[in-house]
């Protein structure tokens, strides 16, 4: 996975709350084997004016000008800053997929739903909660050439102007993502535990281990 | 020391071990595997050369993209047809037992599981889908996942989890005739709203959730995700222990004894402490309806659509207003008013027998109003399809100009070929109004079973309490 230490970006501001996780990627995405190449579609009902499908080529396709990925100043965009409840609804990764792949590597907003939240970790994507008014004074304070700095170290946000926001995230995570370390390997590691864990409950609930 | 809420119970149970910041690695008792968000993770196990931790806590089942008729033609759809080939293929290579298509057992996933017995009280479960919070109906912990952790689970039987809060939502008293479970959901869902179980683990409680049948326990925890819940839970009584006898993977004999014995233990203690509890009067919930595009913008079916002007909230006000546009309303609109175009009654909330033959009551002897294009019928699994036929269900559907269709995921989120053109209104038994989820343009109305029935035979909503035909 994907390391996460400090990444200083530009910020795109999706002003709307509740954005479930089929406007981020429409379902006929998912019908994919892979694991990459989701970025040409996030967003693709919201971005695009025409209706995407798998594979299609994204180049050609006619742009929603108003959608705020597809204004010119906030191309390259590391940084997405939105409101309540992110990623709320299904708990497909494509999710995090297509907004890593287009080049997002954080979202700040004043909460996220839990699966989602959860599956970003697993990208190397940084999801931060920060207070509604905190999220509310980077909307207002947002403007062109906009830029933040993330240290997920000092678990701080720097703003243009000097003032740093302090944000929370639990140790595991943090040390996961700071070193971009593969769950499934640390979890191995503790197979003597699991195995352990099987013998006792086996004879507590052996039901469930007679088959 | 204070008693311990059922979530407490099954989650301590199902310790591995706990880090000092207080993430654990948690057992998973059964993993279920559908075709979307597995293919990944069987290819991370292949790069990683890895093998499933037991292959036996697998089950796998393809239902998003299937078909719902002419099964025997295959899928059309190329690349839907690569991804459930995919599943084929990953399951034999790694062992792993799956109801195939033409298999009798084959429904979706969250149906088959409870149906087989796959999914039992006491147990973890997960799957690479929100809605498998579904399970957590029968006691026991249910939850979804991302495709990461479908591999991690896989590979360890394990996931890194952090225990969440305990909320507890009373329904207290009786519902009237004609309320059903997906009302009572729809109606806390409507409350609390989408994010008002961010969180939490909710246990549903009270007299109207006890005088519910497994089924009706099965939509309301179906649902919890829908209000921010990972899951949702339900305490095991008489109507779980009878549901999940003789059930093809149950406990046999001894085992069945000890089973029942030890379930008998999963509901809260009497002085177990939630850390927030929310009350309703089951009494007043009327038949819902959803008029926005989050299950949250949701009235009762004798109200109107609501009026954004006195939102005080903006971002709120900002949403409805969105909703509004995005469904073509207008406030103060009675939901009676509302023509729809197409109806359908399937999907992991609402498609076992007890909905299907609510709807089937509505549908007897009647028919399908002129200006409903398409009302479809889709059971949840190919036994269910059999048992109404047996009862007669599919005849009356028939009859009534609805179309009866093989199990699947179907129009609940249209990657199959069941799905709204640009424009088109449904009536949905469903989980999600969100822009787009049936359909590019498509717009839903979440309802109950019998309101979806009726809703076709009006041509537009109707209040089923009062409704006469």
């Amino acid at each position: 996975m994907k390391a996460f230490t400090t990444v200083t970006a530009l910020v795109a501001p999706l002003d709307r709350a509740n954005v479930d996780t089929d406007a981020i990627i429409p379902k006929q995405f998912l019908k994919s084997i892979r694991r990459a190449g989701f970025g040409p579609y996030l967003f693709d009902e919201w971005r695009y004016l025409d209706h995407g499908e798998p594979e299609m080529d994204c180049t050609n396709r006619p742009l929603n000008k108003d959608f705020v990925l597809n204004q010119p100043e906030y191309k390259g965009a590391e940084i997405l800053l939105t409101r309540e409840n992110f990623g709320c609804g299904s708990s497909r990764e494509h999710a995090p997929w297509a907004l890593d792949d287009f080049g997002f590597r954080a979202i700040i907003a004043p909460s996220f739903a839990d699966i989602f939240y959860n599956n970003c970790f697993k990208n190397g994507l940084l999801p931060i909660v920060l207070a509604a008014e905190q999220v509310d004074a980077l909307f207002k304070e947002l403007v062109t050439g906009y830029q933040l700095t993330i240290d997920l170290a000092a678990q701080q946000i720097r703003t243009p102007n000097g003032r740093t926001i302090n944000f929370d995230i639990d140790e595991t995570r943090k040390f996961r993502l700071l070193n971009g370390l593969d769950d499934i390997a640390l979890t191995l590691q503790q197979a003597d535990k699991i195995k352990s864990y099987e013998i006792e409950r086996a004879k507590r609930a052996p039901w469930l281990f007679s088959h | 020391m204070s008693g311990k809420t059922l979530y407490d119970k099954l989650w301590d149970d199902h310790v591995v071990h706990t880090e000092d910041d207080g993430s654990s690695l948690l057992y998973i008792d059964r993993h279920l595997v559908h075709e979307v968000t597995s293919p990944q993770a069987f290819e991370g196990l292949r790069l990683a050369g890895r093998k499933p931790w037991l292959q036996t806590r697998n089950l796998a089942v393809a239902d998003h993209n299937v078909p719902t008729t002419d099964r025997a033609k295959g899928i059309a759809d190329p690349v839907s047809r690569l991804q459930v080939e995919t599943l084929d293929k990953n399951c034999a290579e790694f062992g792993i037992t799956e109801f195939g298509m033409a298999d009798v057992r084959q429904g979706i996933v969250h149906v088959v599981g409870p149906e087989q017995g796959a999914t039992l009280p006491g147990m973890t479960i997960v799957c690479g889908d929100s809605h498998t919070s579904t399970h957590g109906a029968s006691g026991a912990l249910a939850f979804g996942i991302g495709t990461s952790e479908v591999e991690h689970v896989l590979a360890t039987q394990c996931l890194v989890q952090k225990k969440a809060k305990n909320l507890l939502i009373k329904v207290n008293g009786k519902t009237g005739v004609g309320v059903t479970a997906k009302d009572i959901v729809l109606a806390i869902i409507g409350k609390i709203g989408t994010a008002g179980g961010n969180g939490y683990t909710i246990e549903f409680a009270g007299e109207a959730i006890r005088d519910l049948s497994m089924e009706g326990r099965m939509t309301v925890c179906n649902m919890a995700i829908e209000a921010g819940a990972r899951a949702g839970l339900v305490a095991v009584d008489d109507v779980t222990i009878d549901y999940y006898r003789d059930r093809p993977y149950s406990p046999k004999g001894n085992d069945w004894f000890m089973a029942e014995r030890a379930w008998q233990h999963l509901h809260s203690d009497a002085d177990a402490k939630f850390d927030k509890i929310i009350e309703f009067d089951a009494a007043s919930i009327k038949p819902q309806v959803t008029w926005g595009t989050s299950p949250e913008l949701v009235v009762a079916v004798n109200e109107n659509v609501p009026d954004p002007a006195l939102e005080t909230d903006l971002v709120k006000q900002q949403s409805m207003k969105r909703a509004l546009a995005y469904m073509d309303l207008k406030p103060g609109l009675a939901i009676t008013d509302i023509a729809v175009d197409k109806v359908f009654i399937g999907s992991c909330t609402n498609s076992r027998i007890e909905d299907l033959r609510a709807a089937a009551v509505v549908a007897k002897g009647k028919k399908v109003a002129d200006n409903i294009k398409l009302a479809l019928v889709v059971p949840g699994s190919g036994l269910i399809k059999l048992q109404a036929e047996s009862e007669g269900l599919d005849k009356i559907f028939t009859d009534a100009g609805f179309e009866w269709r093989d199990p699947g995921c179907s129009m609940c989120l249209a990657m199959n070929a069941d799905r709204l053109s640009e424009g088109e209104r449904c009536a949905s038994t469903s989980n999600r109004n969100f822009e787009g989820r049936q359909g590019y343009g498509g717009r839903t109305h979440l309802v109950s079973p019998a309101m979806a029935a009726a809703a076709a035979i009006a041509g537009h909503f109707v209040d089923i309490t009062t409704w006469e035909g």
